[in-house]
């Protein structure tokens, strides 16, 4: 390779895997204790996500004739299989991850152009889609417990991977599902609280139903600060949803405290950081500009809360953030910085007590 | 409504953007500035060392002339003189390759150089203050200077601008927020008390009040220096600490920093009231009118891993920059770019056998490890050029569309804004040469919109001939017409004689036909 021609002559910047690298990292708390606390099954999920990810990848490299190897190294592909294995329900059967592997990178990515050039975010573009195909498989939600403490053993952990069903007495629903059925039921809040075990303490540490490693709260707030901190991510994003959220949350609660479970249970349960920190700050789909990416974060956060108090799903992180990413162009075209030496439409600023 | 107003929102200390490049200036920082650099037996004068039109040679092949001797005069409004850097002979004035990537041949005059150094007659201390304003200007003017930050406008043109406009505040640029460069460091630290006599001899020139000379926080002994020379004349200058950050030294940036002021868009820094200069200039100035030498030498930090020996170094201009670099302990086997300036905004040169002129602040032979070889990949839209741009414009759209050829679209984008500076390539983790797109579709635009004045200048001409031809037709058809109708009048006339000669004798044979019967 020839040194660069032009000004500047040097790039201080790391490179794309250097990136994907370190958002892997911040991750690896959560999933670890997610794969902890879901036992082999988890295990043999998440391994068999992220080599579908990596060979859709490949295939559709191989395709369009494109290098595999250096863009496999870019790391990216490995990103977005751990993203959709993390949010997919842990005792999920090997076809889940293989075929959320082929929605996410090809569908949701290959098909657009690659890296860089699609429109939503390939991990849950494939989570919504197999929730809506596989409505059985994808709310299967199973207990979340210290390794060993009643967790299936390596062979019936295998078993369940490929695909047998799993006994009814392991699968439930997650705190926020619960909440919704319940509620549905027309129950108040109080009766609700008495009669579930929700705990918002295990909640934080993570041994709740839910997702691979959407459970831990701690885990994955630690993850996103140390990001906010490497600069990998910048604060808008994160911290205008996760306002809105809370803000909506609070004024939910002092209006209607028999059914609205306060801002505690909406941060602290589900996804709620993992979208906060990981998903909606996904660079390629989401906007470019400071405050576009606040209007952007306000709105995912709008939206999830929306979902969850009345749609009919009990959890609205995936459809929220593909609704947000249809509207990042149309954000990016209306939300630009003001141009030095002029006003936000572009005039020439007016000069002052001057001719 | 609102406008007025929204000025008030950008306080002084406002910096939007940036980066905080690698400064790389330990190299040459601590060490004095070089002035016993050999002198070269063949300096080469490139008439077009500044902006605007090239000088015109006032010597002839074979003349000898004087240090400071005027070789060649300006030719128009923006132009600049050229002096003779020392004694010798006019060897040649031919066509030689210039300092710019192109390395195109020029042309130069070629001084060989006697080694007597001997100066022309009137080279004394005068008292700058004894000087009108105007005259001041006028001899800037003629001395030769420009800008020595890089851009070579001639000076003198800046201060009759900014007396006309009756300017507040000179701003003198001592940000050098390049890396590696120090030649104004050096000059601040050393010759602090020659820079504030210029900017004083700028002030009476410009005719206004005050003055702020603003240095980056990282500069803390040339900060100390000037601090000290200007404490005399602390009613009119003071000195502003800047915090380091790329690209400070960018003059709109600088202005807003100090004064909470923006330049309006296609506008002038005289537009509200404030003018910046350079430190190097103010030095030139100091030393054009103080002790009338023209502009003949400038400091240049020669420096990069390809440089033994770094340093500044103060230097006829013409130089060979080979010599130049020679003289520091160049390991051309080490070099990887060869770059005039700093690494941020500097041009790759194709070789160092061309001559060092008065915009040039730095020589950088920069090794393998200090450049970016990378192939450029797909862009993630992380948005770090939009937050690193000091101008607040979104580079990865506007290289998106100039890759789809819709420049005219990427000039929506405020295009046309783009400063150059680099920062959004800088931070680029896809390694996109950004600036490089952002050139060459300026670059495009220019040449499309010189080849739509060309094609209209030739309609313009075409159709103008046009309408001469009919105007000549017009014309001869009406002298035609004007001939026909005089032979037609002249011919009535004729007849209308005729026929009153015939009622004439008619009415004569009348009368004597009745005079007969009477």
């Amino acid at each position: 390779m020839k040194p660069v021609l032009s000004a500047p002559f040097k790039n201080a910047s790391e490179e794309h895997a250097a990136i994907m690298d370190k958002v892997m990292l911040a991750l690896l708390p959560a999933t670890v204790i997610g794969l902890f606390v879901f036992g082999w099954p988890a295990v043999f999920l998440f391994l068999i996500t992220l080599l579908s990810a990596i060979g859709w990848e490949a295939v559709c490299l191989r395709l369009a004739g494109r290098p595999i190897r250096s863009t496999l190294a870019d790391h990216s592909a490995l990103l977005t299989g751990w993203l959709l294995a993390i949010s997919l329900p842990p005792w999920a059967p090997w076809w889940i991850g293989v075929l959320g592997g082929f929605i996410a990178i090809v569908v949701g990515k290959q098909v657009y152009g690659g890296l860089g050039q699609n429109l939503f975010n390939p991990a849950m573009l494939a989570r919504v889609a197999l929730l809506v195909s596989f409505p059985l498989e994808m709310t299967t939600w199973t207990p979340a417990t210290l390794l060993g403490d009643g967790q299936p053993g390596f062979g019936a952990a295998w078993d369940i991977f490929l695909g047998q069903t799993i006994p009814d007495g392991y699968s439930g629903a997650t705190s926020i599902g619960y909440l919704k059925t319940e509620l549905s039921r027309g129950k108040m809040l109080p009766a609700i609280a008495s009669e579930g075990d929700y705990n918002l303490g295990l909640n934080l540490i993570g041994l709740e139903r839910g997702s691979l490693g959407e459970t831990s709260a701690i885990a994955l707030l630690s993850g996103g600060i140390w990001l906010l901190r490497q600069k990998v991510i910048s604060w808008e994003i994160p911290v205008s949803l996760l306002l809105t959220v809370a803000v909506l949350a609070g004024v939910a609660v002092v209006l209607d405290p028999m059914h609205q479970p306060g801002i505690g249970f909406h941060l602290g349960s589900g996804g709620m950081l993992l979208f906060a920190f990981f998903i909606a700050t996904d660079y390629v789909t989401s906007p470019n500009t400071r405050v576009g990416q606040m209007v952007f974060g306000a709105g995912c956060g709008a939206l999830v809360f929306i979902i969850r108090t009345w749609g009919a799903y009990p959890e609205g992180i995936a459809f929220a953030i593909l609704l947000m990413n249809s509207l990042t162009p149309l954000i990016d075209h209306y939300i630009r910085p003001r141009i030095y030496g002029r006003d936000f439409k572009g005039q020439p600023l007016e000069m002052e007590g001057k001719p | 409504m609102w406008k007025p107003y929204l000025s008030m929102l950008f306080k002084p200390g406002t910096i939007r953007g940036g980066v905080h490049p690698e400064p790389r200036k330990e190299a040459t920082a601590n060490l004095t500035i070089e002035t016993a650099f050999p002198l070269p037996s063949i300096l080469y004068l490139a008439l077009q060392q500044h902006v605007g039109k090239a000088a015109e040679p006032v010597v002839r092949v074979g003349d000898r002339v004087l240090k400071g001797q005027l070789i060649a005069v300006s030719q128009g409004n923006v132009s600049a003189p050229l002096h003779a850097p020392t004694s010798g002979v006019i060897a040649d004035i031919m066509d030689f390759p210039s300092a710019h990537p192109s390395a195109l041949p020029t042309p130069t005059i070629l001084l060989e150089t006697d080694g007597l150094d001997e100066w022309r007659e009137g080279i004394e201390e005068i008292d700058p203050f004894t000087l009108s304003a105007e005259e001041i200007c006028a001899r800037v003017g003629a001395a030769g200077v420009v800008g020595m930050g890089g851009a070579a406008f001639p000076s003198r043109v800046k201060l009759n601008l900014g007396r006309e406009r009756r300017i507040e505040t000179l701003i003198i640029n001592g940000g050098e927020c390049e890396p590696y460069l120090t030649c104004d460091d050096r000059l601040m630290q050393e010759r602090a008390e020659a820079i504030v006599d210029g900017i004083r001899i700028m002030m009476r020139g410009l005719q206004c009040q005050q003055s702020i000379i603003g240095i980056e926080d990282n500069k803390l002994d040339a900060i100390e220096a000037m601090r000290r020379a200007v404490a005399p004349w602390a009613s009119q200058m003071a000195v502003a600490v800047l915090p380091s950050l790329y690209p400070m030294g960018w003059d709109k940036q600088m202005i807003r920093y100090l004064t909470g002021l923006e330049v309006p868009a296609g506008g002038r820094a005289t537009d509200i009231g404030v003018l910046m200069h350079n430190v190097g200039t103010a030095y030139a100035v100091h030393e054009a009118i103080r002790y009338q030498k023209p502009l003949i030498s400038r400091v240049v930090t020669v420096s990069g891993g390809a440089v033994a020996r770094p340093r500044n170094v103060e230097a006829p201009l013409g130089t060979p920059l080979s010599a130049l670099l020679d003289f520091c302990g160049y390991q051309p086997e080490r070099k990887a770019r060869l770059i005039l300036g700093g690494p941020m905004m500097g041009e790759a040169l194709p070789h160092a056998n061309l001559p060092l002129v008065k915009g040039a602040a730095g020589i950088l032979a920069l090794s393998v490890e200090e450049v970016s070889a990378s192939d450029a990949k797909s862009c993630i839209r992380c948005s770090r050029c939009v937050t690193a741009c000091p101008v607040g414009l979104l580079p990865l759209e506007m290289m998106s569309r100039i890759r789809a050829g819709q420049l005219e679209s990427a000039l929506k984008f405020g295009l046309k804004d783009c400063i150059s500076c680099g920062s959004c390539s800088y931070v680029c983790p896809s390694e996109i040469p950004l600036v490089h797109y952002f050139k060459y579709a300026n670059g495009e635009l220019m040449a499309q919109q010189q080849a739509k004045h060309k094609s209209e200048q030739t309609r313009k001409l075409a159709d103008e001939r046009q309408a001469r031809l009919e105007r000549v037709r017009q014309e001869a058809a009406a002298q035609a017409a004007a001939r026909k109708a005089q032979a037609l009048a002249q011919a009535e006339a004729r007849k209308a004689a005729q026929a009153a000669k015939a009622s004439q004798s008619a009415r004569s044979a009348e009368t004597q036909t009745v005079e007969s019967a009477s």
